[in-house]
């Protein structure tokens, strides 16, 4: 099968920042498929780090959430040439979906999260929440597209991203692609991109601060927004660690 | 303890500072009045060494050592406090993670062991409850949604914490109520006065000096210091104003 698998291009939308010229025919046959039954929850913590992580990661995975149950996912990219976390969700009525992600890295890496929202009845909920912080060359994605049906009305979705480059060479990329077809309805997005604080830093430091101290507590009060919705301590502080740990590793 | 000679500063090309000099002995109070414009800022933010500020001449001599010789934190380890004219606001970072992060830090660089959770807390409380500053407000993030006053006994709260040899204090007492600015300015007092510790207390008002009684106060006008004398001076300068007192034409 994998050698008749067309291995996209950067025409398809949801490749178009993706380091499409290391793929091979392998790392893309892998679904997952997850159902969450009614009135159930599943959490999914992904952590894709130097201990785990070959140079091409990718994890695809499709969840079907049905009434009123919830699907979490937090994740942080931290390690690969190429890592890529892609959701495709489709939402029953009144069911919920929560996305936190963290991208971070330098060199000349593409580090992704790649989204698919499908508001299917409703009165569904979803909340995703990416921050990307980069240097060197680094890259960080999100692409995230809702889609919200004809009749999934009192759908609230939002979408929220924003970006940190660390060093000039960096760079950043959110596309939110909306989809609605319901006319009584909430989908909100944002996306920013921004530098460190330098009046923050010099405040920092005159109070004692290093510089990569300084720097620290600033990238994780930014990625920490990500982790908001998380309500378990250890792996807010297991995906913020991995975070942290790259920085201060390559910085 | 703090001695400046002949400093010449610029930002963005344009000379602020003048060939400035000034000393500073310990167990000292110096307050530096000004018209607005004269450099105040400017010379609190060189002893800090806020990058833009570039400084073309002269010295400054902290403790015996080259001041300017080094970054802005290795300047507070060696005991220099900058109190802000305007605090900054760092969104997602507690009171207490960045002071307990600053103050051992600067334990750090000075080869001191750094304070437990626990030893920090008490120390924090403690000087919190000094400038009746709510221990709640340390536990909100660095000054947002401080109101001015909040955010200025905040700054003396991170005095009384970090334990500074010496408190450069820009405009300490702006954006202050008479009732705080006693506090504040008590605060000053019992944390700074001390034979071993100084103070530049750059202000426009007598209202602070009332509290915080300087030993020497000097006039700052376009980037040199054009005048020196006792509490006097500043009685002076309220009644008469600056150009009576610089002796220029109004």
């Amino acid at each position: 099968m994998t050698g008749t698998l067309d291995l996209p291009t950067r025409k398809d939308e949801a490749w178009r920042y993706a380091a499409v010229e290391k793929l091979r025919a392998e790392d893309l046959t892998d679904w997952r498929t997850i159902d969450v039954a009614a009135g159930g929850t599943m959490r999914e913590i992904l952590v894709v780090s130097d201990e785990n992580a070959g140079e091409i990661e990718i994890h695809r995975l499709r969840v079907n959430v049905a009434e009123g149950a919830r699907c979490e996912i937090f994740g942080v990219i931290a390690s690969a040439d190429y890592a890529r976390v892609e959701v495709e969700v489709t939402l029953g009525r009144g069911a919920h979906f929560e996305l936190g992600g963290i991208t971070v890295g330098g060199r000349d890496t593409v580090r992704e999260f790649v989204t698919r929202v499908v508001h299917a009845e409703p009165e569904g909920t979803s909340n995703q929440t990416v921050r990307s912080v980069h240097w060197g060359q680094g890259t960080g994605n999100f692409l995230g597209s809702i889609d919200v049906v004809r009749h999934a009305q009192k759908t609230d979705a939002a979408q929220d991203f924003k970006g940190l480059l660390l060093e000039k060479g960096a760079s950043v990329n959110a596309v939110p692609q909306l989809e609605i077809f319901a006319d009584d309805v909430k989908c909100a997005h944002g996306a920013t991109v921004g530098q460190l604080d330098e009046a923050a830093r010099f405040y920092m430091a005159a109070r004692g601060l290093t510089p990569e101290l300084s720097r620290r507590l600033l990238v994780q009060a930014f990625i920490g927004d990500a982790l908001v919705g998380l309500k378990d301590e250890d792996a807010q502080e297991r995906l913020m660690r991995a975070a942290l740990d790259k920085l201060d590793k390559h910085l | 303890m703090l001695k400046i000679e002949n400093l010449t500063a610029e930002i963005d090309g344009k000379q602020i500072l003048n060939g400035l000099s000034l000393e500073v002995a310990a167990g000292e109070v110096h307050a530096i009045m000004g018209p607005n414009g004269a450099g105040k800022s400017t010379l609190s933010y060189v002893l800090g060494g806020r990058p833009g500020y570039e400084v073309t001449g002269g010295s400054v001599e902290f403790r015996g050592q080259n001041l300017l010789d080094m970054e802005p934190h290795e300047r507070a380890a060696a005991g220099l406090f900058l109190g802000f004219q305007y605090p900054v606001e760092i969104p997602g970072v507690s009171n207490v993670q960045f002071l307990r992060e600053a103050l051992n830090a600067q334990r750090k660089e000075r080869g001191e062991e750094p304070l437990t959770g626990g030893e920090f807390l008490k120390l924090a409380k403690e000087k919190a409850g000094l400038l009746k500053l709510d221990m709640e407000m340390l536990k909100r993030n660095v000054n947002v949604g401080f109101s001015g006053g909040e955010k200025k006994r905040a700054e003396m709260v991170q005095m009384g914490i970090l334990d500074p040899a010496f408190a450069v204090l820009d405009e300490t007492d702006s954006g202050l109520d008479i009732d705080a600015l006693r506090v504040v300015g008590e605060g000053i007092n019992a944390i700074m006065r001390d034979e071993n510790k100084g103070v530049l207390l750059i202000t426009h008002y007598q209202r602070l000096l009332d509290v915080v009684q300087p030993d020497k106060v000097s006039i700052l006008s376009r980037g040199r210091i054009v005048k020196t004398g006792g509490p006097e001076l500043a009685l002076r300068l309220e009644n008469e104003g600056y150009d009576a007192v610089m002796g220029e034409p109004a």
